[in-house]
């Protein structure tokens, strides 16, 4: 017998008799979801892990990248990035894919990332990236020192469960994201930034226009 | 090679060398107390908590029910996302095939996510003796690693060194570093680390990991971790080879909205950890083009078949229970000589071994704190009686359990019994009264082996039975 046909075998004697349990889902699937107060919570969470979070009106979108990033160049962005996040960004701006994919060493050696998201989590200050649209591959989103992510309020959920819900096809890379990378392996104090970005930056736009 | 999940003496001999070791004390009190607060101060801000560990261990229950179904699809729904699925009865055997994935990418040097299952495997042995240097990459791994030490817990490998302790480490390990300015300061030395591993994550073209989630419907993997080294093993190599307990599946993707929650407000005692990362086998253009799966049996199907203790296989390796116990508190990780230590470790390793170190179950006071923080609801308690039941007892114990059970099979030998007992305890109930109490720290051989480990309380000085005669029945 084979590893697979003998492991399944035993475990299949050992458990002859079983019969599944339901499973209670008391617990909260949905929270809160006034924008205000989401906006509010997501921001706490995110300040708490020291992120920086900065507020804007839709139409002020360009110039609060160009202020997030003022001094930082170069700017990797994934393909499908808007061009009209960029309008105000006087610094160079790397494409992924445009016409090759960045190099390793492209990303290694970038000032900054801009990205969007799929979903955010409120409640646990958690972006979501899903290499969906504005995100691109998981390699953009982890090397470059710092990141920056564009959060549409009308991303933002309460809750995890309504955040993978959300999620449009949970067979893509995903990657959830709380604050800069960080670690508590020294006397299990918390220091923020090790491996990941050192760096992150949240632009909540208000509402969408 | 030892074995990973057994010590070389059992516990009571390797925790009264522990306990004289006034420094780890020292460092795992500071550590456990602040870990305990932290998840004290997150769980109580959900007011679904109960329910949550409800949903959790009833999940973990009906993935235990329907194992060998589910991961049949798991196998299936991989496959088909382009991973190659490996099935090991045991350590050795799921050992061989890493190394000869290793093996034909023609690495000499992998970058390892921090992964329980490879540990426990003894797989950083097994690579080194085909010539492969297999590299931690969590900070408290990187510690213990260059410290050619063991880890002492799940989470925290490293709990027990302080700050100083890894500075001076760090001077004499890594090779960049400016011995005379690295300082103690935890950022400083994390900062170290960064730089350490930086070129290695860059360069690597084979990854190791484990996997917290396994989701049977849809193949994915899931890793929780917080440095960001998880994403750049996951991420940047050609070939990612994960090692993961056949217990570790969920049934289905919206299972682990449960265990999202649960995990992280145990273990670190954060509302979330920095990163999660989910992927399911290959995806083109992004991430590890060969993407392999290797599913580990190693103990689990026959504690799978005890159904008291297969409730040790729902653990999702919070390591809530080691911060909260006294035991651990006071010994530390290494006392345990399994890579599981603390109160899961107590029952966990000596069923994955059928036996292995069967002291274990009694490394605990039976408090219960362990099951209140667990967040599946493992009763820890209950598995640790029925283990001190079905394992062999301790030399010392055989001869008394057995005199025991003799005694008590007869009302009349019991009397005598207990008559006899408190005629001998006489003389000693003085002496335990002098020091406020009614137990005996010492009793003389042979029963000084009971006494090594523990107080012998005093029969009391009256038997109800024989207070029940003298005060007569209770008037109708």
């Amino acid at each position: 017998m084979n590893a697979r046909e003998e492991i399944l075998a035993r475990l299949r004697s050992a458990r002859a008799d079983a019969v599944p349990p339901p499973v209670p889902r008391q617990y909260r699937r949905a929270g809160e979801t006034d924008p205000a107060r989401l906006a509010e919570m997501l921001t706490d969470r995110l300040v708490d892990y020291r992120a920086g979070v900065h507020p804007c009106a839709p139409d002020a979108l360009a110039a609060t990248v160009a202020t997030v990033l003022a001094g930082v160049t170069p700017l990797v962005v994934p393909p499908d990035l808007p061009e009209d996040w960029l309008t105000a960004y006087p610094g160079v701006v790397h494409r992924d894919g445009d016409p090759q994919p960045l190099t390793l060493a492209d990303l290694d050696g970038a000032g900054a990332v801009l990205t969007g998201c799929a979903v955010a989590i409120a409640q646990t200050g958690t972006i979501v990236l899903d290499t969906g649209a504005a995100q691109g591959r998981r390699a953009l989103t982890l090397v470059p020192d710092h990141h920056v992510c564009v959060v549409r309020l009308k991303q933002v959920v309460a809750t995890v469960p309504e955040a993978l819900a959300r999620l449009a096809d949970p067979t893509r890379p995903l990657t959830f994201v709380s604050g800069p990378s960080a670690t508590s392996d020294i006397e299990l104090n918390r220091v923020e930034g090790v491996h990941g970005p050192r760096r992150l930056d949240v632009i909540l736009v208000s509402a969408d226009g | 090679m030892s074995n990973p999940l057994v010590g070389n003496r059992p516990f009571p001999r390797a925790a009264r060398t522990a306990l004289r070791d006034a420094q780890l004390r020292a460092n795992l009190r500071m550590a456990t107390g602040t870990i305990r607060a932290k998840r004290a101060a997150v769980v109580s801000e959900m007011d679904d908590w109960e329910d949550l560990r409800a949903a959790g261990a009833a999940i973990k229950a009906d993935v235990l029910a329907r194992l060998p179904d589910l991961l049949v699809e798991f196998e299936a729904a991989a496959t088909a996302a382009g991973a190659v699925v490996h099935w090991a009865r045991d350590a050795a055997e799921a050992c061989a095939i890493v190394a000869d994935l290793v093996r034909e990418t023609g690495a000499t040097e992998v970058v390892k996510v921090k992964s329980m299952a490879t540990q426990e495997i003894g797989l950083n042995e097994a690579l080194a003796a085909v010539g492969v240097e297999a590299v931690e990459t969590d900070l408290a791994e990187l510690i213990v690693q260059l410290a050619d030490d063991r880890p002492s817990h799940i989470l925290v490998p490293a709990i027990h060194y302080n700050r100083t302790q890894i500075r001076d480490l760090f001077a004499r390990r890594m090779a960049a570093v400016d011995a005379t300015a690295l300082t103690d300061d935890p950022p400083a030395l994390t900062a170290a680390a960064r730089a350490h591993l930086r070129e290695k994550f860059l360069t690597a073209k084979v990854a190791i990991s484990g996997a917290n989630f396994a989701v049977a419907q849809t193949g994915t993997l899931v890793v929780v971790e917080s440095e960001g080294n998880g994403r750049m093993c996951l991420s940047l190599p050609e070939t990612l080879i994960s090692v993961v307990g056949v217990e570790k599946l969920v049934p289905t993707f919206a299972d682990l909205e449960v265990f999202l929650q649960l995990l992280p407000r145990s273990s670190t005692g954060e509302r979330i950890n920095p990163y999660t990362s989910m992927w399911t086998g290959v995806t083109p253009g992004d991430g590890p083009q060969n993407v392999h799966i290797v599913l580990v049996d190693n103990g689990r199907s026959h504690t799978l078949a005890d159904p008291v203790g297969r409730q040790a296989l729902w653990c999702i390796r919070c390591s809530a229970c080691l911060n909260v116990c006294p035991v651990y508190e006071r010994v530390g990780g290494h006392a345990y000589g399994s890579v599981y230590p603390g109160p899961i470790g107590a029952i966990l390793s000596p069923q994955l071994t059928r036996g292995g170190d069967p002291s274990l179950p009694y490394a605990s006071t039976l408090c219960g704190a362990c099951y209140d923080v667990c967040p599946v609801k493992i009763n820890i308690p209950e598995v640790l009686v029925h283990l001190r039941q079905t394992l062999r007892h301790p030399v010392a114990e055989r001869p008394a359990m057995r005199a025991l059970a003799w005694v008590m099979r007869d009302r009349r030998r019991y009397a005598a019994a207990l008559r006899a007992a408190r005629a001998g305890a006489a003389p000693l109930r003085g002496l335990a009264r002098r020091r406020g109490g009614t137990t005996v720290r010492r009793l003389p051989w042979p029963l000084s082996a009971w006494t090594a480990h523990r107080d012998a309380p005093l029969p009391p000085a009256q038997t109800f039975r024989d207070w029940w005669r003298a005060s007569g029945r209770p008037q109708a």
